[in-house]
């Protein structure tokens, strides 16, 4: 008997519970209607003020971007800016991937996106950029990001990069190279954990081989060439990148 | 423009770059001048501009020059600009473009964009002053005026009040919004311990309250994956909108590509990554005449329920065969498929034993497996 009673209490608890929600929600829709009113443009024109947001919404623990359908998207218009980011992103990616191999710096990533969008678009920060490559994760197409340096590689291909693939891309972002020997004295590697890492690179198509440099071969990143940057995404490229 | 000075455009020893942008155009305050085409650099210790046609012309700012700047946002035919304050030009300042100026301030404006990655490194190393501690072989210019210290120190007040009252609104805001997800957590915690008192009905509303909120949702019911009504329509319109673009592709697609073309298609209120997989997770339990399907490798595919990618690897194997071998490059070429589901088929393929590869530094290549045919 205690024990059925003790049930019914939690019950009564859990549905007193439920509708002290509903009511609070219906408050807090009021004031987050104010809120967006305020800030609407804000969040759409000020790229700093989108940064503070997501900030505080991470202190509380929600997800502006989880869904379409969410609070924040329908009032505050901050999803479709993301998820539009989030297939310009895509399409960009596509279209390089020949040449880097689904390897590219957020900064070229950050350039091609700024043609793609045009003169008119709104401007775009490298936060943005990142916060919209994220939620890509969860499409399975190898969507990652990077550290190197002081910024960012972001994968786009399912290709397995491990801490030590990582960490050789580390060491060849200084000079868009490494060789063998590099790795070898800077990660105190033995020559064959070397040469596997740089062979499933090669493989991948995110390293070049360059056997008639002077002294050993080096392995170039190609989305490492600054010289490629500025270089425009041909017709060709742009089909492989519309399905 | 008067604070210019030419430079060979050589970063000093102890000197770093910090940025660059393209397709910079500089006017002196609201007068435009013949520096319309160049490319800025910011470094630790100064501002450098560069022409794009004519790399000789070259001229730098040095960083403690500057008051404080604005941005001015792009509008119709205008680009988005910065607004730089200077100090006066110090009387051993190295000569210039230009002797004198009736403007305390310049305008940067960025035709090819690139203002906000700009304004925020400029803005920063405005608040680190590396300059002051990181000495170059250039003299560096301390400017001690003491009227331009006290305007300064006015305006700085002005907008740090304006900083404080949005930083209280915005604390509000996270204060309300904090309650209120402590109290979904809890109800989503006591749901989970107590399945079965509460009923279907009132989970999935609740979970509904947690997915407006951007909430991730703790119970997962696997009868409805951790959908919601929401979902569940979504899944039935994607059914709908995906079928022609399925048979016009092969039956087959992968999950980025079903994003933008619905995306593309929508225009407004699209469809956030999670919605699309949550969605597409949901297809085959309501009898949907496509469905989700993941690889080994973690790449997610749309196929039309008619599609039997078994049956696809009996065509592909034929194709290997006649070419002796191929890559996934090769094969997508062949086929008109994209090269990622091109090597999903060509790995499917291998998985049931009827090719091989030959894995070398010159790539992947598949051959028709021969110990299965002719042993």
């Amino acid at each position: 008997l205690f024990q059925a009673k003790y049930k019914e209490r939690g019950t009564v608890l859990a549905e007193d519970q439920l509708a002290q929600m509903s009511k609070q929600l219906d408050m807090f829709k009021t004031n987050l209607e104010e809120f967006a009113s305020k800030h609407k443009q804000e969040i759409r024109k000020n790229p700093e003020f989108r940064v503070q947001f997501q900030d505080m919404c991470a202190t509380i623990g929600v997800d502006p971007l989880a869904s379409g359908k969410g609070f924040w998207s329908e009032m505050l218009g901050v999803g479709d800016f993301y998820y539009e980011l989030g297939v310009q992103i895509i399409e960009v990616c596509l279209a390089l991937k020949h040449r880097n191999g689904g390897l590219i710096t957020l900064e070229e990533l950050h350039q091609q996106v700024l043609k793609g969008r045009g003169k008119f678009a709104q401007d775009v920060s490298q936060d943005d950029l990142l916060r919209a490559i994220k939620k890509l994760k969860v499409l399975g197409n190898g969507f990652g990001i990077i550290p190197v340096g002081g910024t960012y590689l972001i994968q786009s291909v399912p290709a397995e990069l491990n801490m030590d693939h990582t960490v050789v891309l580390q060491l060849a972002e200084k000079k868009g190279y490494v060789t063998v020997n590099e790795i070898r004295s800077s990660l105190k590697w033995e020559t064959e954990r070397a040469k596997q890492v740089l062979e499933h690179l090669l493989k991948e198509g995110m390293a070049w081989l360059d056997t008639q440099a002077a002294g050993e071969p080096q392995y170039w990143l190609p989305a490492l060439f600054t010289e490629l940057y500025s270089q425009e995404i041909t017709p060709e490229e742009a089909k492989e990148a519309i399905p | 423009m008067d604070r210019f000075a030419w430079t060979s455009g050589l970063l000093e020893l102890g000197e770093t770059l910090v940025v660059q942008q393209r397709g910079v155009r500089l006017c002196d305050g609201e007068e435009k001048v013949k520096f319309d085409s160049g490319v800025l650099l910011l470094s630790t210790h100064r501002l450098i501009w560069r022409d794009q046609k004519n790399h000789e012309c070259c001229i730098a700012l040095p960083l403690s020059q500057i008051v404080f700047i604005e941005e001015q946002a792009a509008g119709i035919g205008k680009s988005a600009k910065i607004v730089v304050h200077l100090h006066p030009a110090s009387s051993n300042k190295e000569p210039g473009p230009f002797q004198s100026s009736k403007y305390s301030y310049i305008k940067l404006s960025f035709k090819e964009h690139g203002q906000i990655e700009f304004y925020r490194r400029l803005s920063e190393e405005m608040t680190q002053r590396r300059w002051e501690t990181m000495p170059t072989g250039q003299t560096i210019q301390v400017n001690k005026d003491p009227q331009a210290g006290r305007i300064r120190a006015v305006g700085i007040v002005g907008i740090e009040r304006k900083l404080e009252e949005k930083r209280k609104e915005t604390d509000k805001n996270i204060s309300e919004a904090k309650e209120m997800v402590e109290l979904s957590k809890s109800i989503a915690n006591k749901i989970k311990e107590k399945q079965g008192d509460i009923t279907e009905d009132e989970t999935i509303r609740f979970k509904s309250y947690l997915l407006s909120m951007g909430i991730a949702n703790p119970v997962t019911r696997e009868t409805y994956g951790s959908g919601t009504h929401y979902h569940m329509q979504l899944a039935k319109q994607l059914a709908g909108i995906l079928q022609t673009p399925l048979e016009e592709r092969g039956g087959i697609m992968s999950l980025t590509e079903v994003y933008c073309l619905v995306n593309r298609a929508r225009g407004l209120e699209l469809l956030s990554p999670e919605d699309l997989v949550n969605a597409c997770k949901m297809l085959e339990s309501l009898k949907l005449p496509l469905r989700l399907r993941i690889f080994d490798s973690g790449v997610m595919v749309i196929e039309l329920q008619s599609h039997n990618e078994e049956e696809m690897v009996a065509s592909a194997l034929e194709t290997v065969s006649e070419k002796g071998s191929l890559t996934a490059d090769e094969f997508a070429k062949l086929v008109g498929m994209s090269v990622l589901l091109a090597k999903e088929r060509l790995l499917l393929a291998e998985k049931m034993g009827h090719l091989c590869r030959d894995d070398s530094v010159e790539g992947l290549r598949f051959y028709p497996n021969l110990f299965m045919t002719q042993s």
